[in-house]
């Protein structure tokens, strides 16, 4: 994730209040009281929308790999697992917020597993304000099989 | 089984002591269209979560919910009961897939409350199943009890 600005918006955190199924008051202010919606607690994955080269996003003029007249076909990258997702909370993230990202990666380590070797990879994300206090300290555990090309991947 | 109506967390300081456990219903019989919705509001349009033909062509038998989309939902348990502005520390492992037409239901339970210099903090186990009783996600969070 490599956002270089992520403004936190009331309507991006209704938008993603909604997803998660999740229309409390807290994050979806009622339209007849002004309120600062805070968001909910996953909502910082969701800077991926400011990140020009987020590469889960169809981009104009750019191949995409899911289906349209052919079924598609996935990319390497694309398949990675989720295992873990952590998250630390310096503070709430408010509407109005302006936070500054910035990833890095953390430990790698690899397990030995039924179809193949797991190569897990840690990448650190700290949310930061604009005088660079941390927000929302991140961190992302990925997995990926080491296996014959070719076989299904997942997210 | 209806997905339950937010109810206000109480007002104040919340008082809880270890194996205190609350249960919310997330989310009822998963329709596919929230996870398009997921997708378009977080941002990670993956074909895995949104596109049957490109899934059965990559050996699924079809599209199946983000993980995040299952943390984002699982993290209602936490602020339903203690409010966003509490929360400082949530994680959690991805246990297994969840499908549509998953009913899910996630139980957060105080293990412990320490205190610390900056007051109290509970320290809370979550864990969400589906309708056969398998865990999709498991994790723990940390809750601030004092003002």
């Amino acid at each position: 994730m490599t956002a270089a600005r992520f403004p936190v918006e009331a309507g991006h955190i209704m938008m993603f209040a909604r997803a998660i199924g999740d229309e409390s008051p807290e994050f979806v202010a009622a339209p007849d009281i002004p309120a600062t919606p805070l968001a909910p607690p996953t909502f910082v994955m969701s800077a991926a929308h400011f990140d020009p080269d987020y590469p889960l996003r169809p981009q104009p003029g750019e191949q995409w790999f899911g289906s349209g007249g052919g079924p598609g076909s996935a990319v390497a990258g694309s398949g990675a697992l989720h295992a873990e997702q952590h998250f630390e909370y310096h503070r709430p993230v408010r509407a109005g917020d302006v936070l500054y990202p910035q990833s890095e990666p953390g430990r790698s380590w690899t397990k030995q597993g039924r179809t193949g070797e797991l190569v897990f990879s840690e990448t650190i994300t700290r949310f930061l304000d604009a005088e660079g206090n941390p927000v929302v300290t991140a961190r992302s555990v990925g997995v990926e099989t080491r296996r014959p090309p070719g076989g299904p991947e997942g997210d | 089984m209806q997905p339950q109506a937010w109810v206000e967390p109480e007002a104040g300081v919340p008082t809880v002591s270890a194996g205190d456990s609350r249960s919310v219903v997330l989310v009822e019989d998963l329709k596919r269209t929230q996870l398009v919705m997921y997708a378009g509001a977080s941002g990670d349009f993956n074909p895995l979560h949104t596109d049957e033909v490109f899934c059965r062509t990559a050996g699924y038998p079809g599209v199946f919910a983000h993980g995040m989309l299952s943390m984002g939902m699982t993290g209602r348990v936490l602020t339903d009961w203690f409010g966003m502005a509490r929360l400082l520390r949530y994680g959690v492992r991805f246990r297994a897939q969840v499908w549509p037409g998953d009913t899910l239901t996630a139980t957060a339970t105080v293990e412990s409350v320490e205190q610390t210099q900056e007051g109290a903090i509970a320290t809370v186990s979550v864990t969400t199943v589906n309708q056969d009783g398998v865990e999709v996600v498991s994790g723990t969070a940390d809750v601030r009890l004092a003002d």
